[in-house]
């Protein structure tokens, strides 16, 4: 007989920002209205995610010192958001990205908490941050952290919190915690019990070396941006690297790249929808805006359908779209290669953005047949395990996911046929938290987050 | 002209008013957090009829966030109020009106919030900023519903145009810097969450607090008392009323006595009902020609000495319709319009061109 297949999950990332989704076409549904999240995240439960995921930004983008007004933006509050979605579904994961520079550690705690006990035992935290004093404008304490700090501070918040939700006394008083953050110190205690899963599970989405390392030592599941087979392969054989460096089990830490998938009945319908998509996606305004990132300069006098702009970029201007960032010599070089590799290949400055900025947001294109195929390969060969899908289209877009490509994973033995528990921690397949592995548990597998 | 409505609010904190009623109910730390618990109640203060809900909070003691009790509420029902308390001293202005938007679109526009002005240090301490006196509290948190009532106003409503002729997702003429600098905080913004439904959600202040907001919650019926909340700037005035009725044969008094028992009944200078449902009748009736709502305080909801809100809905706001003194709110409409207050104007609206 033969061993079960390994499998990978499913989560869905509701975006919010970015040029990915797609509010040109008919069946662009609203991007506020509750129904939307509704109907996602009741569709993905359906398709038996284990995770609905949202984003956080908490100021809005800009471009060229003005709003970003070309992609869709305005969303709700993650937690809040979790927090009604949690009255209409039962079981699916609630995954809330908050900033752990411009939140406050007691409060965050808490407020993640209580998502966790009002979900039954389903939220999780998406752990980011920025040292940006620009976001700062919107909080109290400004701009306070230097960029060097921020993955220092980050994980100091991250142990607060987790000292906060260890600090209920489930018999007596619950402990004091006080924490020094050098700005500023903090001191309370838990305020609520355990949940079923015990607490929120961790996620991170970190890229660079530092990023790694704290989800490393931090994390229970990181998102990646490697998504293709081979960069997925390369990535996981690091990061499990990093986890058992640390002395964590390999598998502790569980590899969720960001996906998107576009699906037909066949490999060429698949791919004449991708065609469609990317030219939805990045509109004529769009890779207009994509060079001005990187000229810093308005290039509203070129023709989308023309060369890409003869001039210089200017490099003494910061005028990015917040969350890229270019630097003099770099900008330089970029506009050199890109060019270059405009006038070789003979692409308009519309075709040349939709080559570079379809390859940057990756995708998985087929019939539901080959992508099943596929996905069974990334499961055979534990490249990862899952995908946070990405849709599209809003809220129609996992629509083909739910409906045609889980059956056909399923028929392969590589996806869930049903949930595996109640809480997110048990969909995952998650080890209890990294600070509640007791005495019981074997020193080498469970250590302590002091002690790394 | 018509009527000003007459609003009824039910307070729906863990188990009822009376400190002892979760341990009456035999409700542990956890069950008295339960979200099927809340979830029903919600639904039997729905089918009662009130106006609203109300969710008590603060940065202390064993409560689920509030502003989540009520975002949890809105998928549940369609027609009933959701007020949490936010506390607004030393949280952060952005995130507390960012919550609170997204709570009044998960509730197409029931939200409301009671602004929580507690100046007490262990708060302070918790959020790492330096503890202040009760008058710097109530400035700050003026200053915070400034900032919240900004941010409500800085995408007009009409700011996302999805103009495919010009491939922009908004129009960023309707989106607004709110630009607020205070002695306690400065916020750039604009919101991060597009125009509420209301536009504005309803904002309740304890007319003691010496906070001004939409309506004072004052608890005296008193027309003195009454006058100066309305001189404060409150629109609207509700009395707080604490309430343990008559039930399933056990008068309200031995009930009251019983769970004093446990632990006593502290006075916190609401006034307080005790009896038979017939007798609150007739004090709400009264009240009606006195104030625009009553927020109820029930003293237990569960167990064998609990059964408030059951009465409540069964010979209460049932006679109160009767009479014609109180209507349920409609399904699907807004706080604002089920209270009686007008549909909010944007301060940053762009003027119509001629």
């Amino acid at each position: 007989m033969n061993a079960p297949r390994n499998q990978i999950q499913f989560g869905v990332f509701f975006q919010g920002v970015n040029f990915s989704t797609i509010w040109t076409a008919p069946e662009s549904g609203s991007q506020t209205d509750f129904e939307s999240f509704r109907r996602v995240a009741q569709t993905a439960e359906r398709g038996l995610f284990s995770a609905f995921f949202l984003g956080e930004g908490l100021r809005l983008r800009e471009h060229l010192g003005r709003l970003h007004d070309l992609d869709v933006a305005g969303r709700p509050d993650a937690q809040t958001q979790l927090a009604a979605l949690a009255a209409v579904t039962s079981k699916i994961g609630l995954v809330a990205t908050q900033n752990a520079t411009y939140n406050d550690p007691f409060d965050l705690a808490h407020r993640l908490q209580s998502l966790d006990l009002l979900s039954g035992g389903r939220a999780a935290w998406n752990i980011v941050t920025t040292d940006n004093a620009w976001t700062g404008e919107n909080f109290r304490r400004g701009g306070y952290l230097d960029h060097a700090d921020r993955y220092t501070h980050a994980e100091q918040v991250v142990e607060t919190v987790r000292a906060v939700w260890d600090s209920w006394d489930e018999e007596g008083s619950p402990r004091l915690v006080a924490r020094d953050f050098g700005a500023f110190d903090v001191r309370g205690t838990g305020r609520l019990p355990r949940s079923p899963q015990e607490h929120p599970v961790l996620f991170q989405a970190g890229d660079s070396d530092e990023g790694r390392d704290f989800a490393a030592r931090t994390a229970e599941v990181i998102f990646s941006a490697h998504g293709a087979f081979e960069a997925a392969k390369t990535f996981a054989a690091d990061m499990r690297r990093r986890t058992a460096l640390v002395g964590r089990p390999a598998d502790d830490l569980k590899i969720f790249p960001g996906q998107q998938f576009v699906l037909a009945d066949t490999d060429a319908e698949a791919q004449e929808k991708a065609r469609w998509v990317v030219e939805h996606q990045v509109t004529p305004a769009t890779a207009l805006a994509f060079l001005e990132n990187v000229w810093g300069t308005s290039l509203q006098n070129y023709d989308p359908d023309g060369p890409l702009p003869d001039i210089d970029p200017v490099v003494e201007v910061t005028g990015e779209t917040r969350g890229a960032g270019f630097r003099a010599q770099k900008t330089r070089d970029t506009v050199a290669a890109w060019r270059a590799q405009a006038e070789a290949e003979n692409l308009s400055i519309r075709e040349f953005v939709i080559k570079v900025g379809g390859r940057r947001e990756g995708g998985i294109v087929g019939s539901y047949q080959s992508v099943a195929d596929l996905l069974a390969r990334y499961a055979d060969e534990h490249v990862v395990d899952g995908f946070n899908v990405s849709p599209w289209l809003i809220p129609s877009g996992l629509d083909d996911i739910v409906d045609r490509l889980v059956p056909e994973l399923q028929e392969r033995g590589v996806y869930p046929t049903e949930y595996r528990g109640d809480t997110l921690r048990e969909h995952l397949g998650l080890r209890p938290p990294l600070t509640r592995r007791g005495a019981t548990t074997d020193a080498a597998q469970a250590p302590s987050l002091d002690l790394v | 002209m018509t009527a000003r409505p007459f609003a009824l609010a039910v307070e729906l904190d863990g188990a009822g008013s009376h400190p002892a009623a979760a341990r009456a109910a035999g409700l542990d730390a956890r069950q008295v957090l339960e979200a099927a618990r809340l979830a029903d109640h919600l639904r039997e203060a729905e089918r009662a009829g009130f106006t609203a809900a109300t969710f008590a909070d603060s940065p202390l003691g064993s409560r689920l966030d509030a502003i989540q009790r009520s975002a949890f509420a809105g998928p549940l029902t369609s027609a009933i109020g959701l007020i949490p308390v936010a506390h607004a001293v030393y949280s952060e202005p952005f995130h507390v009106a960012t919550q609170l938007a997204s709570a009044d679109f998960a509730s197409y526009g029931r939200t409301g919030w009671i602004v929580g002005v507690d100046p007490d240090p262990r708060i302070a301490v918790a959020y790492g900023r330096e503890a202040v006196g009760p008058e710097h509290a109530a400035a700050t948190a003026a200053d915070f519903i400034e900032v919240a009532r900004r941010l409500w106003d800085s995408w007009e409503d009409d700011a996302v145009i999805r103009d495919t002729a010009t491939w922009r997702y908004f129009d960023r003429d309707k989106v607004h810097y709110i630009d607020f600098e205070g002695a306690s905080f400065s916020v750039k913004g604009p919101s991060i969450v597009p125009r509420p439904p209301q536009g504005q959600l309803p904002i309740f202040t304890d007319a003691a607090s010496g906070v001004a907001g939409d309506v004072a919650l004052v608890t005296s019926s008193a027309e003195a008392a009454v006058a100066a909340a309305r001189d404060s700037g409150a629109a609207l005035v509700w009395l707080e009323l604490e309430v343990a009725l008559d039930h399933a044969g056990l008068p309200g008094r031995e009930r009251v006595e019983r769970l004093d028992d446990v632990e006593p009944w502290a006075r916190e200078g609401f006034g307080r009902y005790v009896g038979d449902a017939g007798g609150l009748v007739d004090l709400l009736a009264e009240l009606a020609a006195q104030v625009d709502g009553v927020r109820l305080h029930p003293a237990a909801l569960d167990g064998p000495l609990g059964g408030d809100l059951e009465e409540l809905g069964r010979a209460v706001l049932p006679e109160l319709r009767r009479r014609g003194i109180h209507t349920p709110p409609a399904v699907g409409a807004t706080l604002r319009e089920s209270i009686g207050l007008p549909a909010s104007v944007n301060r940053y609206a762009t003027k119509a061109t001629a």
